[in-house]
């Protein structure tokens, strides 16, 4: 069905008023992009369930302020390394008394925000540059594609430390170096994509219809570039989790007291042969998370492929 | 393939001239001026100035950054502000002891991530292909650095299996290889596992792809054994897929090290550079940024000409 619809809404884009575009579609009751994809990611019990959990978690990070039983910052020396399931603590005391799951759900704000925020700077960075060397190609391509080798020529987590290193800690910091990492890799899939689109036939059609080049790069070019970016994205997002905790862990992310899930990995580095739970719990939450990314990712790649969809 | 060659060694230089000034201009982004760091808070003027001199600071950038280029070029990398010994001296056993745990890691890699991806993906949706597959998901995405801890406490702590960090005893009288690869097991596959995951699903992947090909359904009628196919023929087209993303991986696994050498306490290059961050030693990390990055460049490089060889389509395009 929307296999069918597409090339007949793209042809006469270039051609028809916006009023008469609107008339067909009123004609032809296609059901919005949306509904589509909505329609084939809720097929995927999986990937609905990893979105689910991230939904979940981000509500309940939120929401630290009013859910979380304790101050995360706040110890209770008498109890420290207190072990799971203690009444009034469920997920167990850190080395310095402080409630584990308190921490949790503060680190979780800083956690997501620190991985989210990047990815999503990173991304928008990404598709204009990709858009434009891909587009205009020639020399602009060679700059600005030149540019990017030479900063996919690091390894990524060598080129965040260092970076992250150099700037000192800060979520601040931690945060740019990331996005720093990101933007070539998200740039070639945002460049590999607007080549491919640019040389299909119906951006051939639009041109010989009398499209004007901002037409064709918003209208035909862009939509198209935007589903790789996006499920590309959402794998990062569960990466850099990873990385962002990495980075915290080393000491070179978020300064304590403030929590974060890295941090609190570290913290439970001199008790491991006492209360490996302190490092244990919040590994077990960036795993969970970083996979219902992953998961989420494969599962968008599917629903925006009109070619994998069933 | 020697129009290839060409090319692609060709390639590489501006990207390590690229390289080498993004390490030089990373390292002219701290704050502060070097001098007065060096001289402490007591310094005068004057000698802040005689100490900007000496050190080329007066200079415009283009000026430091090519006398900066031509020393490297010969090997000398400054000295340690640290320490006070050349970095070179410093960071090449360091780079040594990160080759040894990456080479331990991609043989983890490749035994682990070919082994699985292999059976999983001639026994599609079997028992082993489920759970195999379930658990590469779940180890991909696994933090290096509390695998580690997690490791070092059932493996070494409580089995005692295992020596929790270092890479030699303290108490054995001389460096043997026993001794070493019984120190590198818990960082070797802490450091291998998230790619070993990685490169068994590729694998698994690459060969869903061949095995429905014609010509292995050819072999089939012909009467050949599943396992002449899959190993001799089946492997042929699989391949370069798989030893592009192996390649990938070791670069992955260099920088990747760096969280297992800190929680393990194994002196590589990463340790290095993450202590040398903590201590404000810049040319250090600037040394050890630019060798590693300069390595993963060519074993880059190597990964595609190899696969070039294997695939003539590649070389081609």
């Amino acid at each position: 069905m929307s296999l069918v619809n597409v090339p007949v809404k793209e042809q006469t884009a270039g051609l028809t008023t916006a009023a008469d575009a609107a008339a067909e579609a009123r004609m032809f009751r296609r059901p919005s992009e949306w509904r589509i994809f909505w329609e084939a990611f809720s097929q995927d019990r999986l990937a609905l369930g990893a979105a689910t959990l991230i939904g979940l978690v981000c509500l309940a990070s939120l929401l630290a302020p009013v859910l979380s039983p304790y101050d995360p910052t706040v110890g209770d020396n008498a109890q420290r390394l207190a072990p799971l399931g203690t009444p009034g603590h469920l997920l167990g005391l850190d080395g310095q008394g402080r409630d584990i799951l308190s921490r949790l759900l503060w680190g979780g704000q800083v956690s997501l925000i620190i991985a989210l925020l990047p990815v999503t700077v990173a991304s928008v960075i990404s598709v204009i540059l990709g858009l434009v060397a891909g587009f205009f190609g020639g020399k602009v391509d060679m700059l600005i594609m030149r540019t990017l080798d030479v900063f996919f020529a690091f390894p990524a987590v060598l080129l965040a430390v260092a970076i992250a290193g150099v700037l000192g800690p800060g979520m601040l910091n931690v945060m740019l170096s990331i996005t720093i990492v990101l933007i070539p890799y998200i740039s070639r899939v945002a460049y590999m994509a607007t080549v491919t689109v640019k040389n299909e036939l119906f951006v051939d059609q639009a041109r010989v219809s009398g499209a004007r080049p901002r037409q064709i790069l918003f209208h035909h070019i862009l939509p198209n570039t935007l589903s790789p970016v996006i499920v590309y994205g959402s794998t990062l997002v569960g990466i850099m989790i990873v990385l962002g905790a990495g980075l915290s862990f080393l000491g070179l992310g978020i300064t304590p007291p403030r929590p974060d899930w890295g941090i609190m990995c570290s913290d439970g580095r001199n008790f491991l042969s006492v209360a490996p739970h302190v490092s244990a719990v919040p590994g077990i939450m960036l795993i969970l998370v970083a996979m219902s990314f992953n998961i989420v990712g494969d599962g968008l790649r599917d629903a925006l492929d009109p070619k994998l969809r069933r | 393939m020697i129009k290839f060659l060409v090319y692609r060694v060709a390639t590489i230089v501006p990207v390590l001239f690229g390289v080498s000034i993004v390490v030089f201009l990373m390292m002219k982004l701290i704050p502060g001026d070097p001098a007065e760091a060096l001289l402490g808070p007591a310094a005068t003027t004057e000698k802040i100035e005689m100490v900007r001199k000496s050190l080329g600071l007066d200079q415009p950038f283009y000026v430091q950054y090519f006398r900066w280029l031509w020393k490297v070029l010969q090997g000398d990398f400054g000295s340690s502000i640290a320490v006070n010994v050349p970095v070179a001296q410093l960071v090449w056993p360091k780079f040594w002891n990160t080759v040894l745990l990456t080479a331990g890691s991609l043989v983890i890699c490749i035994v682990v991530g070919l082994g699985v991806g292999i059976v999983s993906g001639t026994r599609q949706y079997s028992w082993f292909d489920r759970i195999s597959m379930s658990l590469t998901l779940i180890v991909a995405n696994t933090p290096a650095f509390w695998l580690g801890l997690i490791l070092m406490v059932v493996m070494a702590l409580y089995l005692g299996w295992f020596p929790a960090t270092g890479m030699y005893s303290m108490r054995a009288s001389s460096k043997t290889w026993g001794d070493l690869i019984h120190h590198m097991v818990l960082p070797a596959i802490t450091t291998a596992s998230v790619s070993a995951a990685i490169i068994a699903r590729l694998v698994r992947s690459s060969f869903l792809d061949v095995i429905r090909k014609h010509y292995i359904t050819a072999l089939r009628a012909k009467g050949l054994s599943e396992r002449d196919i899959i190993l001799r023929h089946g492997m042929k087209n699989a391949m370069p897929p798989i030893i592009n993303i192996v390649g990938l991986q070791v670069g992955y696994l260099m920088g990747g090290a760096l969280f297992t050498e800190v929680v393990f306490s194994w002196p590589g290059i990463g340790l290095q550079i993450y202590s040398s961050i903590v201590a404000r030693d810049l040319p250090v990390v600037q040394a050890a940024v630019l060798v590693t990055t300069f390595v993963f460049v060519l074993v880059n490089l190597g990964t595609d000409i190899v696969v070039a060889a294997l695939d003539p389509r590649i070389r081609r395009a």
